[in-house]
């Protein structure tokens, strides 16, 4: 599938245009775009270092998800949109970068993963919520989710990088 | 800084430039982006922490703990986050001094850590003797919220420097 014409289509767009060749434009969604990162990944990894069971462990499962994915889904949104808006400056650029689409891909299996722990692991939640012996599928949904986001961050740098 | 004292750090960086720890630094490729991925993501650690522990002061977030438990839970991350910033923040000036010392983003960027340390600071000491210090009159509670958002602003502040180094070297 050649998306070659859209990415073209797409870098053309006014507002396109005006991140690539404004000065301050592309550094400051840029900035916001590594914030929200940093508050991604440490957040979830709030959730994660829970659910491996080597922090928050006096609390159950369900309150730290509770208090913190709210502040992680926020940021995922701000992460997603200035995502968009730097892609689309440098769109034909960007995909044929291979730390870029190492990202994309890594990023698709992280939701994946968290797809699957929501929608079936976490079903059984009830038999493990207050303890810190979970079950396999539990931890590993934990381990994989933190060094999938690590392993994004990583591609994220070093994107400016080739 | 004078004439003079930017002479002598010009000559500083180009000194340590031509280091053997500095040359194996700049030549070794996966090197940079490897300690720039280790240092974002502690500032990743930084910021979930403050997040966590400041929306909480000003009752966004975290509703089921108090603030010295929040405190206790996530200001030592802070501490240990900072603590690997400075290694890989000097392993990165060392491999590009030039880059970073006689640039004011980043000179801007040191003393808006030091702000934020002294903040975290100020607002954990008073905690560790009384754990509800900042809840006790309406003042009180009104420094904290103001420890709150300036902390926030500054660890933004602090991010976005550091992003902006990049584009502010000099030719």
């Amino acid at each position: 599938m050649d998306l070659t014409a859209f990415f073209t289509w797409l870098q053309q767009t006014g507002w396109a245009v005006a991140i690539r060749q404004g000065e301050t434009l592309f550094p400051l969604i840029e900035s916001v775009h590594v914030l929200a990162i940093t508050a991604l990944l440490g957040t979830i990894a709030i959730v994660d270092l829970r659910l491996i069971g080597v922090a928050s462990r006096q609390q159950p499962i369900s309150t730290t998800m509770a208090e913190v994915l709210p502040l992680t889904r926020i940021a995922f949104a701000l992460a997603a949109l200035t995502g968009g808006l730097l892609f689309a400056s440098h769109a034909v650029d960007y995909s044929h970068k291979a730390p870029f689409i190492a990202k994309m891909l890594l990023l698709s299996v992280a939701l994946i993963n968290i797809g699957v722990f929501h929608l079936i692991t976490a079903r059984g939640i009830g038999a493990w919520d207050n303890e810190l012996k979970v079950p396999l599928a539990v931890k590993s949904a934990g381990a994989v989710s933190l060094g999938l986001w690590i392993a994004i961050v990583a591609c994220g740098r070093w994107i400016g990088f080739v | 800084m004078s004439e003079g004292d930017r002479v002598s750090l010009r000559e500083f960086c180009a000194w340590l430039e031509a280091t053997p720890l500095s040359l194996l630094i700049q030549t070794t490729t996966w090197v940079i982006p490897t300690v720039q991925t280790i240092h974002i993501v502690s500032i990743a650690v930084i910021v979930s922490s403050a997040l966590v522990v400041h929306l909480h002061t000003l009752g966004l977030a975290m509703h089921s703990q108090s603030s010295a438990q929040l405190a206790r839970r996530f200001l030592p991350w802070i501490w240990t986050a900072l603590g690997v910033l400075l290694l890989t923040g000097t392993i990165l000036i060392i491999g590009e001094p030039g880059r970073s010392l006689p640039n004011f983003v980043f000179q801007l960027k040191m003393v808006l850590v030091l702000v934020a340390v002294a903040l975290t600071l100020c607002y954990q000491q008073p905690l560790r003797r009384d754990p509800v210090f900042w809840n006790a009159s309406r003042t009180r509670r009104a420094s904290a919220n103001i420890i709150a958002v300036v902390s926030l602003c500054v660890w933004v502040g602090i991010v976005f420097a550091g992003r902006w180094i990049a584009y502010a070297i000099d030719g």
